[in-house]
């Protein structure tokens, strides 16, 4: 499993990909694993209202990674995720832990098969 | 052409025992009703709904519209932008007039919702976004409580000023027999309600609504012929802005706000300076803030002082949702466009009751998602 950002021709990056590069429209031919990184929480929510098969209380954080010393032209990439601990600031260091579901599949609008989801949490630091 | 509104209509909104076909034969009606024309008049029929088809199962709402209201053989369709299907609407109706592929053009929004659970119907509309948002349990409500703790936090402004755009909107509300909410809340109450979203809390959050709204199109020509009481559309725009919402450059800026706004005041020659009266889209407290930026009322990070001043105040510079706002009025999702475009067409022909104002030009801004889509209106008495 990896936590792949995507990037373009031109080094652009984005997380999730996407077809062409919102930037500059050329395709997105590499990825930057995020997985083994640190990152910086940019703004975070606990939230208690949650749909059908999602934790209660989920703990949400916008976070930003530092890509300065990477070989691409953008200089970070943020990404979003629940946050393992309830106990987060704005500021926080966290890095990426595997979850193997972040919720159940079989709750909710969507059909079962397509919401298999495991991923990424983020964990303070 | 110059487009012109010669009517429109609300039904109540609130928790309806009506289902969608219902709801929106109830507005249609009441809108051909208030422009003073027949059903043989309308040449185009545009529905504003996200998800009857996932709300309630019954689809082709349209065409179940076109033949209860007996306007057939009039062309229909139905108009999903999400929150901004409204909105949308009045963008679609405005353009059949002007590209002259209609000249008589009836829009009905509406949503039924209360029969699902909180739950149910906050998944519904968290579908909408990403699946790798989505797949963590991102909600709309979520996306608002980020929003606002970067606002709150940056700008370094009072939590208080966002209790502020819910108590404005709800003392708004009481002047509204069409509001799901008719009753005035203090900052207190605000600010103890059960926490939804970190740092908002339940009173910084529309309810779930049922409730449908109309508008009636025509040439500014056949509307003279017709009534001494119209407005036109002078300025009129949708732009879209990221679908993950994290990618935006700046959390705090939504560019389908400032893109559709600058593109509608640039068609009416107008600023925001020239703005007597505005319906902004307060699906959270936070929305109000991003979008007073967004238009240009105030600077970047500033808006939240209009809120603590009473600038945004009915009786104050610029009343903002004079209507009770989706905060006390309530959001059916298809029909808040449509009921914005309601209360500022109201304004300008002076039919606002104890909500009028004095306004010449006024701006309605619909957001779809959490700033995905949004349209800009603004309309002008005449």
């Amino acid at each position: 499993m990896t936590f792949d950002a995507h990037v373009c021709e031109n080094g652009h990056v984005t997380y999730p990909g996407h077809t062409l590069c919102p930037d500059c429209g050329e395709k997105q031919t590499d990825t930057l694993d995020l997985a083994e990184r640190t990152g910086e929480v940019v703004t975070w929510t606990q939230s208690t209202a949650t749909p059908p098969g999602v934790r209660a209380p989920n703990t949400i954080a916008i976070v930003e990674f530092d890509l300065s010393d990477e070989d691409v032209t953008d200089e970070f990439v943020r990404a979003i995720g629940q946050v393992t601990s309830e106990d987060v600031e704005t500021g926080d260091q966290v890095e990426p832990v595997y979850v193997e579901e972040l919720r159940d599949p079989e709750a909710g609008i969507k059909v079962p098969e397509s919401q298999e989801w495991d991923g990424y949490r983020f964990e303070p630091v | 052409m110059t487009v012109a509104v010669i009517g429109a209509s609300m039904t109540k909104f609130g928790q309806r025992d009506a289902w969608i076909r219902e709801l929106i034969s109830q507005a249609g009606e009441a809108a051909l009703d208030d422009a003073g024309i027949t059903p043989d008049d309308v040449e185009h029929l545009y529905v504003s709904n996200m998800s009857s088809g996932e709300f309630e199962g019954q689809t082709g709402i349209m065409n179940a519209l076109a033949h209860d209201l007996g306007v057939m053989p009039a062309y229909s369709e139905r108009v999903d932008q999400t929150s901004s299907s409204g909105g949308a609407g009045i963008y679609e109706a405005w353009q059949s007039i002007a590209s002259g592929a209609s000249e008589m053009t009836l829009l009905v929004g509406g949503e039924k919702m209360t029969h699902r659970s909180t739950a149910e119907a906050t998944d519904i509309i968290a579908s909408i976004t990403h699946p790798d948002e989505y797949k963590h349990g991102l909600t709309l409500p979520s996306f608002a409580g980020l929003t606002a703790r970067h606002y709150l936090e940056r700008f370094d402004a009072p939590r208080e000023s966002l209790a502020k755009v819910a108590v404005k909107n709800h003392k708004n509300g009481v002047d509204n027999p069409h509001a799901q909410f008719q009753k005035e809340i203090d900052v207190e109450t605000a600010l103890e309600s059960p926490i939804v979203a970190d740092p908002l809390r339940l009173y910084d959050f529309c309810p779930i609504t049922d409730g449908s709204a109309g508008m009636v199109f025509t040439t500014e020509e056949r509307a003279r012929e017709l009534t001494d009481d119209y407005a036109v559309v002078s300025g009129i725009s949708g732009a879209t802005d990221t679908h993950v919402v994290h990618e935006r450059e700046d959390p705090t800026v939504m560019g389908g706000v400032v893109q559709s706004s600058d593109d509608a005041y640039e068609m009416a020659g107008l600023g925001p300076d020239d703005i007597d009266v505005a319906e902004l889209h307060d699906m959270f407290t936070i929305l109000e803030f991003l979008q007073l930026e967004g238009i240009g009322v105030a600077d970047q990070g500033e808006a939240w002082e209009l809120a603590m001043d009473g600038y945004t105040a009915k009786d104050g510079e610029l009343p903002i949702n004079t209507s009770g706002g989706l905060k006390s009025k309530g959001h059916p999702l298809g029909a808040s466009g449509v009921a914005q475009g309601y209360e500022i067409y109201k304004q300008l022909v002076d039919e606002a009751g104890p909500r009028q104002v004095e306004a010449d030009t006024a701006l309605a801004c619909n957001v779809g998602g959490f700033g995905n889509c949004v349209i800009t209106t603004i309309m002008e008495a005449r």
